[in-house]
């Protein structure tokens, strides 16, 4: 009976392989896109905990050269005999790779190899064979005579681990260290550091520098993404199991009728579902990887220029990350058909004559998903006032968007209610009269279009504004036209070299101070027209530039000002005993902690042993080339030393162009789901069209012009969704970029409006939805006269 | 006896409450009987079908089919017997789109465990349906997707036929042969048939007949 019946369910697929292929690439894309962007985020994290564990970046407290450089061994031996708890480590680069020496008999637990490396024994370490643990992609570059390079994916990409002698004989720092790491833990009793080794300094652990947390707000918009990306995909199998289930409706009641429980029944049919989605969740799977492997490279580039982190720009197979693809999939599958399936289990027996309760019953339902819809739009509005934090910010996003999709059939039933009131002949009242009796078939659907819509929108918006403010940050802080770095003792011989050559010299000079309790850095910044010129405030004084020349405040970052809480006025400590008020807060694109700027004198006479080894140089954009040819041929600085401003500027962009890649690429993937949910719907109405459509035939319209009226349907219902579409999105950009990205970088960035992008995301709109409705258009144009009559053959 | 219905009352809600369908019916069918249920339009007689196929409950009275009192089982036990005691011919055909007429044909014999192609074959060519068996009930006639209808109730060997209007579709020449073929079939298995018709020549036909008014035995 079982087998019977499965393969009567499954009989209807193979009369209707398109609603097949349907359902299962409308799961398998939302399934893709899902899962692309969670290949990507667990991809970058995984390099991220791989980073952070490779030296515990962040983690421990190290102990530092006070005036830069390395260290000698015998101050480690120095320090661990006065009762510190210290490992050493040596670190520099060798064929461009970043090697790290450590000595694992001393680092605390959770550090280095040890912690990540599998199959990496202490023994190996301390024997003489001293392997290199290398991520897989810098293993290929470390081809070393007499040391074996043993590849480890989880390392982080470009970075090599050994022993540390090994590591000294490599680098050729015998002898030296570059720092040590100080254990969690240490003794009650111990000397004092600067007794033990007066030239060493104790760095803290650093606060809100983790790698991961940096990055969090890159993947925080790409995991929305994907999220948003996921519910287009549900609507899309919302609607396909609606209607297969609605065109299955007969054949399980006659089922039934015939002998089969209806328990048993609704097993089969949630069975058939879950084979399904398993199967379409694996295609969406391997369409994930692909997607994801295409992006990747960009994503990390992009992650590396924004963030300098290291993100392998390869793609790892992660079974965690291919089940919870599957789980998705079943889950979502289980989500949208958990309605059609009830209603399956509750469906009576015999049909009822009550075809007028069933529509009066789906507008009291219509009714209230629109006021629910409105319920949550007021939620979201009452969060959006009172709200903070990034739960708020996620509340907000959802209550906005699931309330939008539930009310947008209200919306569009409306402006058609208002068209079919204007309307004089026959046929066009005929046309809005039909469009409004579709729209409950196609409400899903173009939920799903306003869905994607608004994301690309949104999206969009924030990663286009977040572009503008960022080149403009650039320009505001690389205006000299050169930089150039040396060591100390080359600063004054190349002071007097680029002297008569340039406009202005401007130093470079910094120093790591607490600033209101929180990590952050002290600049000094000499008073020149390219300052005054070029920075703009986010919030100011009078006369910023003029008090800070005379040393009377200082200015600082977005960061500094929104993680303490400071405005202009507001007094800060910049040196013990020295508070100075705010002059002026600036926003800081390119840097995760607080800064502090005061004037060139005052940062020397607060922090006289720091010299300034890096310069802007100011002159005229066509002598540049001369300058640098300059500067290395004469002067003998490296190529490395110098810095061409534009070089900079480019890289920054190329950045950003590889940024706007990976938005644009899923922008048009989900629109292209949102095209494949309205084709789906428009082509599983088809065939319950034809008996509305036969009469008017009968009436007179041609066939071409019933086929020209549906496309004008759907590009009409497109159209008022993406009217419905722009401010959502528009208000989701909001969101993201003044409390999402508020919550997740510390900065809140200008949002700035695209009109000519919103055309065109319009147009794309239309031409997706006109598109999806061209197909069944053109099905009805060709429809043979036979099959409209017998609608009326089979009318009783 | 086979069927027996007794006081059998049946309403269903209306806008201004409960509009009663069936009142207090007493009917009993026995084993190879045949029986026309005539009656005008609302009478009761698709609604008196469907509960002696135990596809509906009735509000009171008791239903016997083949010894099993069919008001005491619940939905598992009921479509058990309809699944093997019982062949239903819709007044709708209720043809499984998805299918072929062969495949439609056999659908119930299999899901009562009682498939048998050679039984199927006679039936085919009873009916004179074998030119249509690969095709789909989209690319039949009305006359054709009825003839199959009653090829798949008579395919499973049911003991009881209960057929809704199972000429309405024909003309008086087909609708004759079918009914031959129908009535030779029923008589062949021992099954007893009820049959709602509006047609004076199909009741003609039956052993007895029995007429509804206003949901009661007249």
């Amino acid at each position: 009976m079982t087998a019977a019946a499965l393969a009567t369910l499954l009989s209807h697929w193979r009369r209707n392989p398109l609603q097949l292929v349907t359902l299962v690439a409308g799961l398998a894309l939302a399934t893709a896109l899902w899962s692309a962007v969670q290949a990507i985020n667990a991809e970058a994290r995984a390099s991220y905990d791989a980073a952070a564990a490779t030296l515990g970046e962040g983690q421990f407290a190290q102990i530092v050269a006070t005036e830069g450089g390395t260290i000698p061994e015998a101050s480690f031996v120095a320090l661990r005999l006065g009762g510190w708890l210290v490992s050493p480590v040596v670190e520099g680069r060798l064929n461009g790779i970043r090697l790290i020496g450590i000595e694992p008999l001393t680092a605390p637990g959770g550090f280095g190899p040890l912690a990540t490396v599998e199959g990496a024994e202490l023994g190996d370490f301390v024997t003489g064979a001293a392997p290199l643990f290398a991520h897989p992609e810098a293993a290929a570059s470390l081809a070393l005579p007499g040391v074996e390079v043993i590849a480890q994916a989880d390392l982080a990409p470009g970075t090599a681990i050994t022993d540390i002698g090994q590591a000294q004989r490599l680098l050729g720092l015998e002898g030296q260290i570059s720092l040590m790491i100080v254990a969690p833990d240490q003794p009650l009793q111990q000397g004092a550091l600067a007794d033990l080794a007066p030239d060493l300094t104790l760095r803290p652990p650093v606060e809100g520098a983790d790698p991961a947390r940096l990055s969090d707000s890159f993947h925080l918009n790409l995991t929305a993404f994907g999220a948003l990306s996921f519910a287009v995909g549900l609507l899309i199998v919302h609607s396909a199991v609606g209607l297969a289930f609605e065109q299955r409706r007969p054949t399980i009641r006659t089922l039934r009728a015939l002998g089969m429980p209806g328990g048993r029944l609704t097993v089969l049919v949630a069975a058939e579902l879950a084979l399904l989605a398993l199967a379409a969740g694996a295609v969406g799977l391997v369409l994930g990887y692909v997607i994801a492997g295409a992006l990747l490279p960009d994503v990390a580039a992009t992650l590396r220029g924004i963030y300098g982190e290291a993100v392998a720009g390869s793609l790892a197979f992660r079974p965690a990350w291919a089940l919870s693809g599957l789980a998705i999939a079943l889950v979502g599958t289980a989500l949208a058909a958990a309605g059609a399936l009830w209603d399956m289990a509750r469906m009576p027996l015999m049909e009822v004559a009550q075809s007028r309760s069933v529509v009066l019953a789906a507008a009291r339902s219509a009714r209230a998903r629109a006021v629910l819809g409105g319920v949550l739009l007021a939620m979201a509005l009452v969060v959006a006032a009172f709200g903070s934090g990034l739960v708020a910010g996620f509340a907000l996003l959802g209550g906005l968007l699931v309330g939008a999709a539930l009310i947008l059939p209200l919306m569009i039933d409306r402006a058609l209610a208002f068209g079919q009131s204007r309307a004089t002949g026959p046929l066009t009242e005929w046309f809005w009269a039909d469009t409004r009796a579709q729209l409950p078939g196609l409400s899903l659907a173009l939920a799903a279009l306003l869905l994607a819509m608004a994301a690309n929108v949104g999206v969009s918006t924030m990663v286009s504004s977040f572009r503008l403010t960022f080149t403009g940050f650039i320009d505001q802080r690389l205006a000299s036209e050169l930089y150039v770095y040396t060591d100390e003792a080359g600063v004054e011989p190349l002071l007097v070299f680029v002297g008569p050559q340039v406009e202005a010299v401007l130093p470079l000079m910094s120093v790591e101070r607490e600033l209101a309790g929180l990590p952050g850095q002290i600049y000094g910044a000499r008073d020149h027209a390219t300052y005054r010129d070029n920075w703009t405030f986010l919030d100011s004084v009078p006369d910023v530039w003029d008090r800070l020349a005379a040393g009377e405040g200082v200015i600082v970052n977005e960061q500094l000002a929104r993680r303490a809480g400071l405005s202009p006025g507001d007094p800060l400590t910049v040196a013990p005993g020295l508070a100075l008020p705010i002059l002026g807060i600036h926003g800081d694109y390119g840097n995760p902690i607080g800064q502090a700027i005061v004037t060139e004198d005052l940062f020397r006479s607060l922090f006289p042993e720091v010299a300034p080894t890096r310069f802007g140089l100011r002159l005229p954009p066509d002598q540049v080339p001369a300058l640098v040819a300059a500067l290395t041929e004469d002067f003998g600085l490296p190529e490395v030393n110098v810095v061409n401003q534009s070089d900079l500027k480019a890289l920054s962009l190329e950045i950003f162009e590889r940024t706007f890649t990976v938005t644009e690429a899923l922008n048009v993937l989900t629109l292209a789901v949102a095209g494949l949910a309205i084709l789906m719907s428009l082509l599983t109405l088809a065939g319950m069209r034809l008996p509305q459509l036969a009469p008017v035939w009968a009436l007179g319209l041609t066939r071409l012009r019933l086929g020209q009226v549906e496309l004008l349907r759907a590009l009409l219902l497109a159209s008022l969704t993406a009217l419905c579409a722009l401010p959502l999105g528009l208000v989701l950009a909001w969101v993201l970029l003044a409390i999402v990205n508020v919550e997740a970088f510390g900065w809140r960035l200008p949002m700035f409006l695209f009109p000519l992008d919103y055309v065109r995301l319009g147009l794309l709109t239309l031409i997706a939805a006109g598109l999806a409705a061209l197909w069944p258009a053109l099905r009805l144009a060709r429809t043979p006269p036979a099959a409209l009559l017998k609608v009326f053959a089979h009318e009783r | 006896m086979l069927l027996t219905l007794h006081q059998i009352t049946k309403s269903y809600p209306g806008p201004e409450g409960p509009v009663p369908v069936l009142q207090g019916v007493d009917l009993t069918l026995a084993a190879g009987e045949t029986m026309a249920l005539t009656g005008e339009s609302g009478s009761g007689k698709s609604t008196l079908l469907h509960l002696a196929a135990a596809l509906d409950r009735p509000d009171s009275g008791t239903i016997t089919l083949d010894g099993t009192l069919v008001s005491t089982l619940d939905d598992r036990g009921r479509a058990a017997l309809r699944r093997s005691r019982v062949g239903i011919v819709f007044q709708q055909f209720n043809l499984v789109p998805s299918l072929t007429v062969a495949a439609n044909i056999a659908l119930q014999a299999r899901m009562a465990g009682r498939h048998d192609p050679d039984r199927d074959r006679a039936l085919v060519e009873s009916l004179g349906l074998t030119p249509h068996l690969a095709k789909y009930p989209e690319q039949l006639s009305g006359g054709q997707q009825q003839r199959t209808a009653i090829a798949r109730a008579l395919a499973a060997r049911p003991a009881l036929i209960l057929a809704d209007e199972p000429t309405g579709n024909l003309d008086e020449a087909t609708a004759e042969g079918v009914l031959d073929a129908m009535l030779a079939l029923v008589a062949e298995t021992g099954a007893a048939l009820l049959a709602v018709t509006h047609s004076a020549r199909v009741a003609a036909r039956m052993s007895r007949q029995v007429h509804l008014r206003e949901g009661r035995v007249a």
